[in-house]
């Protein structure tokens, strides 16, 4: 163990009872408390981000989509057309790009 | 057909359908000996669009912040680059986040590999072998004395990414479908994915946070991982941190009280 941090077993010990005590506290939230919680923003710390949507992307499975879809040939995009990529930023201007790279 | 000229014609047969350079193969013609070439491209195309799909099935935030027809393009470059190895098409993929990270076009966008990891992490979840997660009654049973060497055994669920980026808010408001304004992507953001009953879901971990989980599920004693997350980050707090993640469901069981 370092020196510049020491976990004694007194620290942990009250750590732990510490948790055990707000997961006996936090009974499942209804729907209304999650929605009131996500739109306080309280959610930043350990906060669900994404829950559940599992049709969203079960895995693939069988396709029969083939036939209807011709994607064999074809470029590279090299710009990024009709994605929420312009939305998101970097400080100093770098930003996903509307315009050929 | 005997197996072994089954092979060999699959042989001949398969490698041109993920390279337009190659022709079509000898064995194939059409009826009356005319040419085959059309009649062979329609397995190209079916091979070339079901791997697509397959990856866009996989990363639906990743498609939908660059478009369909840059991702569909960037797709294609890595399905005939990474071939699938196995049968299984929810285990291919795997390997996209890093061709993204590479991917001369997507340079624009440095944050995107990590989206693509979560959305690979949250795949895994999902069909992640079930599990109960480790109930905190069992935690309460440990006498305080022990718990700097309790080794946790991680739930086959979980999974963290750490990113440099906002790699978790770009996630989350990506697998929606619900516009959004602005997001800033420089701070780093960490994520923990767990499926403790039949959803997966993706939590936001605090600082110190990753280096905690990432030390507990790779075996570390309690007390070693909390050391190490302070060590990362000083403002760590432990309790909430502990609770956090047996809320989440991070862990299946106690492996050991005393490891050594």
């Amino acid at each position: 163990m370092s020196a510049k941090h020491v976990v004694t077993t007194f620290v942990l010990a009250g750590a732990m009872s510490t948790a055990l005590a707000t997961l006996a506290a936090a009974g499942p939230l209804t729907k209304a408390e999650a929605d009131a919680a996500i739109a306080a923003k309280k959610e930043k710390c350990f906060g669900v981000a994404l829950k559940g949507q599992n049709d969203c992307a079960a895995g693939p499975g069988t396709t029969c989509q083939g036939t209807s879809t011709t994607d064999f040939q074809g470029n590279a995009w090299k710009f990024v057309q009709g994605g929420t990529c312009a939305s998101i930023e970097l400080p100093g201007g770098k930003k996903g790009s509307l315009k050929p790279v | 057909m005997p197996p072994e000229q089954d092979l060999s014609f699959a042989a001949t047969f398969a490698p041109a359908l993920l390279d337009p350079a190659r022709g079509v193969p000898a064995a194939v013609t059409g009826p009356n000996g005319k040419a085959g070439g059309k009649r062979y491209d329609v397995y190209r195309n079916n091979v070339t669009v079901s791997l697509i799909d397959a990856v866009a099935a996989i990363y639906p935030a990743v498609q939908r912040i660059t478009g369909p027809d840059f991702f569909r393009a960037m797709a294609r470059f890595h399905v005939r680059q990474t071939p699938p190895t196995s049968p299984l098409l929810f285990d291919y993929g795997r390997d996209f986040p890093a061709f993204i990270e590479a991917y001369e076009h997507a340079q624009t966008m440095p944050w995107l590999a990590d989206v693509a990891r979560i959305e690979r992490a949250w795949l895994d979840a999902y069909h992640a072998r079930d599990a109960a997660p480790l109930a905190p009654a069992q935690l309460s049973a440990v006498a305080p004395d022990r718990l700097a060497d309790l080794v946790l055994a991680p739930h086959p669920a979980a999974h963290i990414v750490r990113s440099r980026f906002s790699a978790v808010t770009i996630f989350a408001a990506n697998r929606d479908t619900a516009p959004f304004e602005h997001i800033d992507a420089s701070t780093p953001e960490d994520a923990l994915i767990t499926r403790a009953e039949f959803d997966v879901t993706v939590r936001h971990l605090p600082p110190g946070g990753a280096v905690f989980a990432t030390g507990l599920m790779s075996g570390q004693p309690l007390g070693e991982a909390a050391v190490s997350a302070l060590e990362a980050s000083p403002g760590f707090d432990i309790a909430s941190n502990i609770a956090g993640l047996i809320e989440a469901g991070a862990f299946s069981s106690i492996a050991s009280g005393d490891p050594r």
